[in-house]
């Protein structure tokens, strides 16, 4: 039995007939529950969205205060919603659209080079989902989906923004691999906490929000526009800063919100 | 029956992978900062070993040697791939927490072990339990360690607070550092110290002796 079972023959057959077995296994399963994982990724989507502008108590159904938020594609180079044709030509939904995979589609999206990606995004989707809160008592009027390269990984993240398109209501990542303990901690509900109300633009409406080397200094007149840097993680702190400045400057969402604040929503 | 009992539950006292034989560190530092995540890592660790061990025992007698670590390798790979995504399935902010280290459960070297040294030689029933007991020892580890660290650290178990923390307007001044990868190692090395001063046969000898001091003039 031994002998035979070295045989060249056996072992061939062993591998092949044990990895169709497993991949059976394996794929069956995958299939089998990618719908409930789709609906748990969907729901901690909407939890995120709803986090980031503040309107989740605990205890809520997600999907119920969810209704108060609007869906909408921004054309992100020409500042301004998208509209119906533009969609329509470019063959997308509103309802379906999902930006992370339109950013990877050459005719949907644009390359962006050097200079032009302080991000490290490499591509941008032409059209960018926001949130537009309808509720006229939140705090929050819109969330923009923000990312960008911190140190190991894109981060996804979400931020919302008062009814000036300034003040920041809320901030939080729901996507990155961070190192544990040092850059994760931008999941630290401690350190989103400081994010709320500060100020993204200055007078001369540019997008100067950034993290400081360690911590802000109350008595720094700039001190609305900083927040503290997370200890032990330069380059994520760094990068942080340039994905919040690119995706709220003037390449970014800088010119929609600046039409969103002389035109209204 | 005394050889059922010796191999399903050995392992958590007499013969602990992680206290005694020092694996499977790695998932042991990293997911015990909370109580239920501790949880379900045991619980699935402990499902990979048994029926890694179960399907490795099956088949025992026509896994050719030359490929026989290859073979676990996939079988022990599939399992923990099918537990990933029943957690992502059914209990998705856990599996957000556990990230990788479920995947990380492949090369966690108790499951590997367990399969190379028992379940290679023995039948399948016995390899299941075997399994089962490892995979209890392991879980007993990761429970104390999870229990010490979220309730010095948080002053919570499985969320509750048990100590009122300071920020709360309560006493308790919560230790950082338990929260932290790094204090495992205390709780474990004090675990370990814990055993061995109640199991003296588990104490190693030591590999070499420590000399006597030198003297000032020899220094020179």
């Amino acid at each position: 039995m031994a002998s035979s079972n070295d045989s060249i023959s056996k072992t061939i057959i062993v591998a092949v007939a044990l990895c169709l077995v497993c991949s059976i296994f394996v794929a069956g399963a995958a299939v089998g529950l990618k719908p409930i994982q789709q609906e748990n990724r969907d729901l901690d989507r909407k939890r995120n969205i709803l986090a980031a502008a503040q309107m989740l108590q605990p205890g809520q159904n997600i999907d119920e205060v969810f209704a108060n938020v609007e869906k909408r594609l921004v054309n992100v180079a020409e500042g301004r919603f998208a509209t119906e044709e533009e969609l329509a030509q470019a063959g997308i939904t509103v309802a379906a659209y999902n930006q992370q995979a339109a950013a990877k589609d050459p005719a949907l999206s644009v390359s962006l080079s050097g200079d032009q990606d302080p991000a490290s995004i490499k591509r941008r989707a032409n059209f960018a989902t926001v949130y537009v809160v309808k509720d006229e008592n939140a705090d929050a009027r819109i969330i923009l989906p923000v990312h960008g390269y911190g140190l190991w990984s894109t981060m996804y993240g979400f931020m919302a923004l008062e009814g000036d398109f300034s003040t920041v209501v809320g901030f939080g990542f729901y996507q990155q691999a961070e190192t544990p303990g040092l850059g994760g901690e931008v999941d630290n509900p401690a350190w989103k906490a400081l994010w709320e109300g500060k100020e993204v633009y200055n007078e001369q409406g540019d997008a100067v929000i950034a993290l400081a080397k360690g911590a802000v200094d109350p008595n720094d007149p700039q001190a609305s526009h900083k927040v503290d840097g997370l200890s032990g993680a330069t380059l994520t702190s760094r990068g942080v800063t340039n994905l919040v400045q690119y995706w709220l400057g003037e390449d970014g969402f800088g010119p929609f919100l600046a039409k969103l604040r002389s035109e209204g929503v | 029956m005394s050889d059922v009992k010796k191999v399903l539950f050995g392992p958590i006292l007499s013969n602990n992978p992680i206290a005694l034989q020092i694996l499977g560190i790695c998932s042991a530092l990293a997911v015990t900062s909370s109580l239920s995540v501790s949880l379900v890592m045991s619980i699935a660790l402990t499902l990979v070993t048994a029926f890694s061990n179960l399907f490795i025992a099956v088949i025992r007698s026509h896994i050719p040697n030359s490929i026989r670590i290859i073979v676990q390798m996939i079988i022990i790979a599939s399992l923990v791939i099918v537990v990933d995504q029943v957690l992502k399935a059914f209990a998705f902010e856990i599996s957000k927490q556990l990230s990788v280290f479920v995947g990380l459960i492949i090369t966690n070297c108790i499951v590997m072990g367990r399969a190379e040294a028992y379940a290679m030689k023995n039948g399948p029933a016995m390899s299941f339990l075997d399994g089962i007991g490892n995979g209890l020892g392991y879980s007993a580890m990761l429970i104390i360690v999870g229990f010490f660290r979220e309730l010095l650290g948080a002053g919570k178990l499985f969320g509750v607070p048990v100590f009122e923390t300071v920020q709360n307007g309560g006493w308790y001044q919560p230790n950082g550092l338990m929260l932290l990868p790094p204090s495992a190692f205390f709780v474990i090395g004090l675990v370990i110290w814990a055993l061995r001063a109640y199991k003296k046969e588990q104490v190693e000898e030591p590999e070499f002796k420590i000399a006597k001091n030198s003297r000032s003039q020899e220094a020179l």
